[in-house]
């Protein structure tokens, strides 16, 4: 089929201002919005920048606004968009190079949660593993999948606003450990996220999950997150 | 020099490996870790099923049975005292990682839950255990999430986004690499004392691949260049089940849940090539088998793919067959419900590209071009041995993908990979860190940047007939063609006229981005002559080795011939040739025998 490809096209060491530059080419149905820019920076135009590496959807390289929507280049196809298809960078960080953003403030919001696991009582005298039950480890489950590429927090309004909200991928974080019996900084943490720039800065736009690439019910979470500050309770 | 690093200790890449050298290098020697991508999205994050040790959560096992299972698997050129080593430190590794926090699947009574995987046995009854311990099958990201965190907790220096282009040696030391920091295009000379590579594998060079862009065998073609040998280089792993066409890996987890192979017959047709364990033989095993139902015909619709089938009712149809039961004893049922939990990844990468949902259809699959055995020679120490003498070239260490210890020989085990890296990203960034505390800086050679500097010109300035992304293809097609699962001298020769010719027509490419933020082209075009060399050293080893071991597989060589070949390949090029060496096979309890399933 037929594809016209609009792609943002920014290049600080020549362009005072971004444009959009179009391309037809012939594509397959089948074919990931990643092997498009693939072809047009293998044949058409070398300079064309982006992220990748999997190519499947499990690293995080490569999200991007596709006809407007937040998603990863390598798992959306053609088929789902249509012969026209509308190329930009996420929005909300800086873009350094066509659809290169700067990603240290997303990297920055996330490690303020304390992004790693924190228990510091003695570990079993047997050596072996931490018990935890398997409904206790399904309680925070669909958090663990996050892959930290950005889809989320890049789409929610409230970060658009102001880049100092922690956003909900680092929400998302907070919430697998909070949320995990085997933790003892769930306390800190909820300060952390009761914070001005947290929690409070969520209005429930929904945006984070219809855009997460990985299905993660990114609202619920923040709701939970909402829930445990309130009440003091991690049900 | 205006940008120049001190370390002790200064780790390449960022995956499980690096990630677990950095870790532990930490703890005593001033660390920085280099990637070319942002840690978390290093490949390691890609492995679905497992990781394996022999905790006997669910059924007996034995430290000695995943010590034979890898030792059989490895078709008998893995060092059994490196298998030894790494299965005795197995269970205790993953118990580390859960102390860490990684979020295992659990059993009912709350320890780590374990699956079946290919090749892994109980070895007094033959038939699978469970010994792959996982977090649904996304067990590689959680352990790169988990090492990533662990880093960020204990202040480990990242330098992200920085592409190492080359190694530093003076005085037979080596002394730093050369790094260009993506964001800018400026060189970076980091000087150390120890110099870790964990740069994964390079399975970007053929067609049909699992792998990530990102994996273009940096690592082996920098050391190589400066005279390193590489080791083992013919075997690489084809996955037996990748998506057709994608090549998108489908975990060997279906099948320990009880997916089954089918042929364009309906038949289940490992049957015939594994007898014992059928769906759950090793990989060279069942990517052979694959090739040969295609080869007579017995593809899907006569097409060259064939099935793998995960329906529930089939499952439970099989199951019953091969009277398959649970740990308590009753027969293993499952429910579409329960194998969504189980993989829900490998489910939605299969509505998302192809549109089929695997709980009401069969999956199109074909043998995907998966890991490298071969890589930078090592002993278990991570310590890079340079000669068949244990010669340890003093500061360098290499761990994880882009290592051979040997662990995996001519064949890996599923799931033996994640265990490699961990384990020995571990020992070398220990070992690394000891090494940096006895000695000094030894002082970097003059002008460290110029033979990078000098890779980069030659790229800007090539005369720009030949386009770098038809080059690729090439080169990608007649690897697969002619250098993958069954091989031939006539097949590989062709390959290797390919390879030089492709290699001369790289000469000519011009990067078009002048630029220096973000020159990703320029990138590209450095990781596609790595490529090329990568790809060359295996043709060179896989022509010169005339027997099938593991996954080398030659159809004018078919048998195994531990007489001439129970022996490791080393390559070397020096003055622009290729000389060949060997090393032995380490030999401790496990006398080599013939190889069934």
């Amino acid at each position: 089929m037929k594809v016209t490809l609009k792609i943002f096209r920014f290049n600080p060491e020549v362009d005072k201002k971004w444009h959009y530059e179009t391309y037809h080419l012939d594509a397959e149905p089948t074919d990931r919005v990643l092997d498009l820019l693939e072809y047009v920076k293998g044949y058409i135009d070398g300079t064309l920048s982006f992220r990748r590496s999997c190519a499947h959807g499990v690293c995080g390289s490569d999200a991007m606004r596709i006809n407007g929507a937040n998603r990863l280049a390598c798992k959306t196809l053609v088929r789902d968009l249509g012969d026209k298809i509308t190329v930009d960078p996420i929005m909300g960080l800086k873009v350094i190079k066509d659809l290169i953003v700067d990603m240290e403030p997303f990297f920055e919001n996330y490690k303020k949660v304390l992004p790693w696991f924190i228990n510091n009582s003695p570990l079993p005298a047997d050596g072996r593993e931490r018990l935890q039950s398997p409904e206790a480890r399904e309680r925070f489950d669909d958090t663990t999948k996050c892959i930290l590429c950005a889809c989320c927090t890049t789409s929610c309004p409230s970060f658009w606003g102001s880049d100092d909200y922690l956003g909900p991928a680092a929400l998302v974080t907070a919430h697998r450990f909070i949320f995990d019996d085997r933790d003892e900084a769930a306390a800190e943490r909820l300060q952390i996220i009761s914070e001005t720039s947290g929690l409070a800065r969520c209005h429930t736009a929904f945006n984070c999950t219809l855009a997460c690439p990985r299905e993660i019910q990114i609202t619920k979470a923040i709701g939970e997150l909402k829930l445990a500050t309130i009440t003091g309770k991690l049900d | 020099m205006a940008n120049l690093h001190q370390f002790d200790v200064v780790v390449v890449g960022a995956g499980g490996a690096g990630l677990m050298a950095g870790l532990y290098a930490s703890r005593t020697a001033r660390t920085a870790v280099i990637s070319k991508l942002y840690p978390t999205r290093s490949h390691t994050g890609a492995a679905q099923g497992g990781i394996s040790a022999a905790l006997g959560n669910l059924e007996e096992d034995r430290v000695e049975w995943h010590t034979y299972d890898s030792v059989k698997g490895s078709d008998y050129l893995g060092d059994q005292d490196a298998i030894e080593f790494m299965c005795q430190e197995a269970p205790q590794a993953i118990l580390e990682l859960e102390h860490m926090g990684l979020p295992f699947d659990r059993t009912p009574d709350g320890r780590i839950s374990q699956r079946p995987f290919g090749g892994h046995t109980n070895n007094v009854t033959g038939k699978p255990v469970r010994r792959a311990c996982h977090a649904a099958d996304r067990t590689g990201h959680m352990i790169l999430q988990t090492l990533y965190q662990q880093c960020l907790k204990n202040n480990v220096n990242f330098f992200d986004e920085f592409q190492v282009l080359d190694l530093l040696i003076n005085d037979g030391k080596a002394v730093g690499v050369v790094a260009v920091n993506l964001a800018d295009g400026e060189l970076h000379t980091f000087h150390a004392k120890s110099i870790i590579f964990a740069t994964g594998g390079h399975g970007r060079v053929w067609e049909i691949t699992s792998n990530a862009y990102a994996y273009s065998g940096d690592g082996a073609a920098i050391v190589f260049r400066r005279g390193i040998p590489l080791e083992d280089m013919e075997f690489f792993q084809f996955h037996p089940t990748g998506i057709y066409k994608l090549g998108i890996l489908i975990t060997e987890g279906v099948r320990g849940e009880g997916g089954i192979l089918i042929n364009g017959k309906g038949e289940r047709f490992m049957e015939k090539y594994a007898p014992r364990v059928k769906d759950l033989a090793s990989r060279d095993v069942i990517s052979r088998a694959i090739y040969l139902e295609i080869r007579e015909g017995r593809g899907i619709n006569g097409s060259n793919y064939v099935y793998l089938d995960v329906r529930p009712e089939v499952v439970n149809k099989y199951a019953a067959l091969d009277g398959r039961t649970n740990p308590d004893g009753s027969p293993y049922r499952v429910t579409a419900e329960e194998l969504l939990k189980k993989v829900p990844d490998i489910i939605d990468f299969n509505r998302v590209y192809l549109g089929i949902d695997p709980m009401t259809q069969p999956m199109p699959i074909q043998p995907t071009a998966h890991y490298t055995m071969g890589g930078i020679p090592t002993n278990q120490y991570g310590e890079v041995v340079i000669d068949d003498q244990k010669t340890v070239f003093p500061g360098l260490y290499a761990a994880g993908e882009v290592a051979c210890v040997s662990v995996h020989g001519a064949n890996r085990l599923g799931t033996n990979s994640l265990l490699d890296l961990v384990v020995f990203g571990k020992y070398a960034g220990l070992r690394a860190a000891e090494y940096a505390r006895g000695v000094d800086f030894t002082p970097l050679p003059s002008d460290p940047e110029g033979f990078a500097r000098q890779q980069f010109e030659a790229l800007r300035t090539g005369s720009g007939k030949e386009n770098m992304t038809d080059i690729s293809n090439k080169m990608k097609k007649v690897m697969f063609d002619d250098v993958g699962v069954f091989r031939t001298e006539e097949g590989m020769q062709r390959a290797l006229e390919t390879l030089r010719e492709l290699k001369e027509r790289y000469r000519h490419v011009r990067v078009s981005d002048t630029g220096r933020i973000f020159n990703t082209e320029l990138l590209n075009a450095w990781e596609l002559g790595n490529l090329l060399d990568v790809a060359e050293v295996i043709t060179v080893s896989a022509l010169n080795r005339t027997e099938s071991r593991g996954g080398h597989a030659r159809e004018d060589y078919p048998n195994r011939d531990d007489v001439n070949w129970l022996k490791h390949t080393l390559v070397w090029k020096r003055d622009g040739r290729f000389e060949i060496g060997y090393k032995p096979v380490v030999i401790t309890k496990y006398q080599p025998k013939e190889r069934t399933y």
